[in-house]
């Protein structure tokens, strides 16, 4: 019985050490000991396919394919030029009330607050790291472009800001031009844009 | 007539009994322990081939997950951003740093970085990020505190059980749609969380699924 219980206090201290407790780290994948149909043969996003020569599973997007049903016959909807000239004013797919502003805050806080600042003055915190490129929205230049020309750069990019066609939408890009705008509006207000008892309060 | 057995056989019995209530605890109590993903999966932390840190870009820059994994609110996957999301800055920041050379020559060469997967779930589990994410089930329910870690780590089971503990009780996790990206984000205190969870499951009208087909389809 001794030896038994030696045994077994010695083999449970062993195999505790070996395997050690919950939630370890571990640089090893998980066992999987009956995989039953836990890996099937399909391919699912972003993994690799030998079958295509740069064994990828995802196929890039031919250039200029359209989602399906998505598209609109519009050139300056799409592009922000008329005639390739960059356009004033908007494309008559886009309906401008609050749910449009509401989304063209949300993407601009996702993608762009992170370089030019929650209120477009361009000193969002990559500034302090390095990025003394990023210009500000409230100088006369950027208030004289044309709205086409911010779709532009906001869908193609520009010199040292990259392009954010893979992750905004048409209309979202329109959606973000739009919220750029109010920025702008709100950084160098005319004294119409407040209400007659609100100026009154501030004495002007 | 002299004893068959000698006198130590009175105790075997009681020895037997007792090595097998042990080996038979042991061995349940081991099975339990370490059959189970919160072993198996849990801490998972494989080598990537770029010291990506969560906790840099996300608590000290401030980014949101949707910089990154942009579709993570518009589709089932979620998904790792491309050389270009990173060059975007470090074309400016670091654009010597040797330990970004993957990702400088991934986005020359247009070929991509190979990350390693942490979280798979089986082929047979049918789950979706977005109808979770844009019901106010927030990252840190199901990857836990991401904002701090400077390297990903399976920090949750995964489970069948993890899933449906939810299923069963969405309003102990839901919460307001523009928390869902704030992983530090906690009600006051439970009763909070219950109250306005009921509020949300109400008004959302949220009915995940528990019978085996939601899933399992
Ligand atoms: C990674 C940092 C970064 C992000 C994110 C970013 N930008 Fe920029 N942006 C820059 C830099 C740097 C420049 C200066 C480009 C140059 O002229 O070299 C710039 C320039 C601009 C300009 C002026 C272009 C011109 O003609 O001078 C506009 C307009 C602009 N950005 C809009 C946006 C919008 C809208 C977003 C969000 C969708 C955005 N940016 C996101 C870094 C960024
Ligand atoms: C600057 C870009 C960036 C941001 C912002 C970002 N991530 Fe990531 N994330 C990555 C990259 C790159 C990987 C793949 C490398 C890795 O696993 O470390 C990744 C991996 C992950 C994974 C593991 C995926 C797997 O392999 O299973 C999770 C979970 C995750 N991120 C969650 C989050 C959450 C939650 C946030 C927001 C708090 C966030 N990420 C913000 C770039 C980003
Ligand atoms: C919003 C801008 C931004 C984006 C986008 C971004 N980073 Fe960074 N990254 C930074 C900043 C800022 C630092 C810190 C620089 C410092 O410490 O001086 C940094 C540091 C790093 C470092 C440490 C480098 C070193 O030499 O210490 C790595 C690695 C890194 N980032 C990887 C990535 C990867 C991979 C991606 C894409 C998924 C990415 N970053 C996207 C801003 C960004
Ligand atoms: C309800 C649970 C749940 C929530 C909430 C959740 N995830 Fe996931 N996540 C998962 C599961 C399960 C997987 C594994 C999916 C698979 O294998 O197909 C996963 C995988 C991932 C991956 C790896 C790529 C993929 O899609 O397989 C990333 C990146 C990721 N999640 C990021 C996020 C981010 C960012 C958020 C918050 C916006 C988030 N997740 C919220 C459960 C969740
Ligand atoms: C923290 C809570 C939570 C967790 C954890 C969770 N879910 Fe959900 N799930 C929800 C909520 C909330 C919904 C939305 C129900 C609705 O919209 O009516 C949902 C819906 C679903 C749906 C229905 C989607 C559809 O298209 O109808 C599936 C499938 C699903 N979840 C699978 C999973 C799987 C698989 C896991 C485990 C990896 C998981 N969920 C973990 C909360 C959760
Ligand atoms: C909320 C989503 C969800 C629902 C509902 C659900 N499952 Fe699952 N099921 C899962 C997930 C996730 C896994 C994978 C667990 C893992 O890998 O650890 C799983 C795994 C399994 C497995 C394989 C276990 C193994 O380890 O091989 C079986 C069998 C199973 N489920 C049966 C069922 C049955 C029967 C029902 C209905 C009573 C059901 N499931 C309902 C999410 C679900």
């Amino acid at each position: 019985m001794r030896y038994f219980i030696t045994i077994f206090l010695f083999i449970s201290i062993a195999l505790v050490s070996i395997l050690g407790f919950r939630g370890s780290k571990s640089r090893k994948p998980p066992l999987e000991i009956f995989p039953d149909m836990d890996r099937q043969y399909k391919f699912l996003p972003q993994t690799a396919n030998p079958h295509f020569s740069d064994g990828r599973a995802d196929r890039p997007v031919v250039p200029g394919s359209v989602e399906f049903g998505s598209y609109v016959r519009d050139e300056f909807y799409n592009t922000g030029k008329i005639r390739g000239q960059f356009g004033h004013g908007f494309p008559s797919p886009i309906y401008v009330n609050r749910e449009f502003m509401d989304l063209g805050q949300k993407k601009y806080n996702i993608t762009c607050a992170v370089c030019h600042g929650q209120t477009g003055d361009g000193n969002g915190i990559t500034k302090s790291y390095g990025m003394v490129a990023t210009p500000t929205y409230h100088d006369d230049r950027m208030r004289k472009m044309t709205n086409g020309e911010i779709f532009d750069t906001i869908s193609n990019g520009k010199n040292n800001m990259g392009a954010y066609k893979s992750k905004l939408s048409i209309k979202e890009r329109w959606a973000v031009m739009t919220y750029l705008r109010a920025l702008q509006r709100a950084h160098n207000p005319k004294p119409d844009d407040i209400s007659s008892e609100k100026r009154m309060e501030l004495g002007l | 007539m002299a004893n068959i057995f000698p006198k130590w056989s009175n105790t075997v019995p009681l020895k037997i009994i007792f090595a097998v209530l042990l080996l038979g605890g042991a061995i349940t109590a081991g099975v339990t322990y370490y059959f189970t993903p919160k072993y198996s999966r849990v801490g998972y932390m494989p080598i990537q081939p770029v010291a990506y840190d969560h906790s840099l870009h996300v608590d000290q820059l401030g980014m949101d997950c949707r910089y990154c994994h942009t579709y993570v609110d518009r589709s089932e996957h979620a998904n790792i951003p491309d050389a270009g999301t990173c060059m975007n800055c470090h074309n400016q920041i670091l654009p010597d740093s040797p330990k970004l050379a993957p990702i400088r020559a991934s986005y020359e060469s247009d070929q991509p970085v190979e990350w390693v997967r942490i979280h798979k779930t089986p082929d047979y589990v049918f789950f979706n990020h977005a109808v979770h994410v844009n019901r106010g089930v927030s990252c840190v329910e199901c990857h836990g505190q991401v904002n701090e870690m400077k390297e990903v780590f399976h920090a949750k089971d995964h489970s069948m059980t993890m899933c449906l503990e939810c299923h069963r009780n969405p309003e102990k996790f839901v919460r307001p749609l523009d928390k869902v990206y704030d992983l530090d984000w906690k009600a006051a205190s439970e009763e909070a969380q219950l109250k306005l969870g009921k509020k949300l499951v109400h008004e959302w009208d949220i009915n995940p699924p528990e019978s085996c087909s939601g899933c399992h389809r």
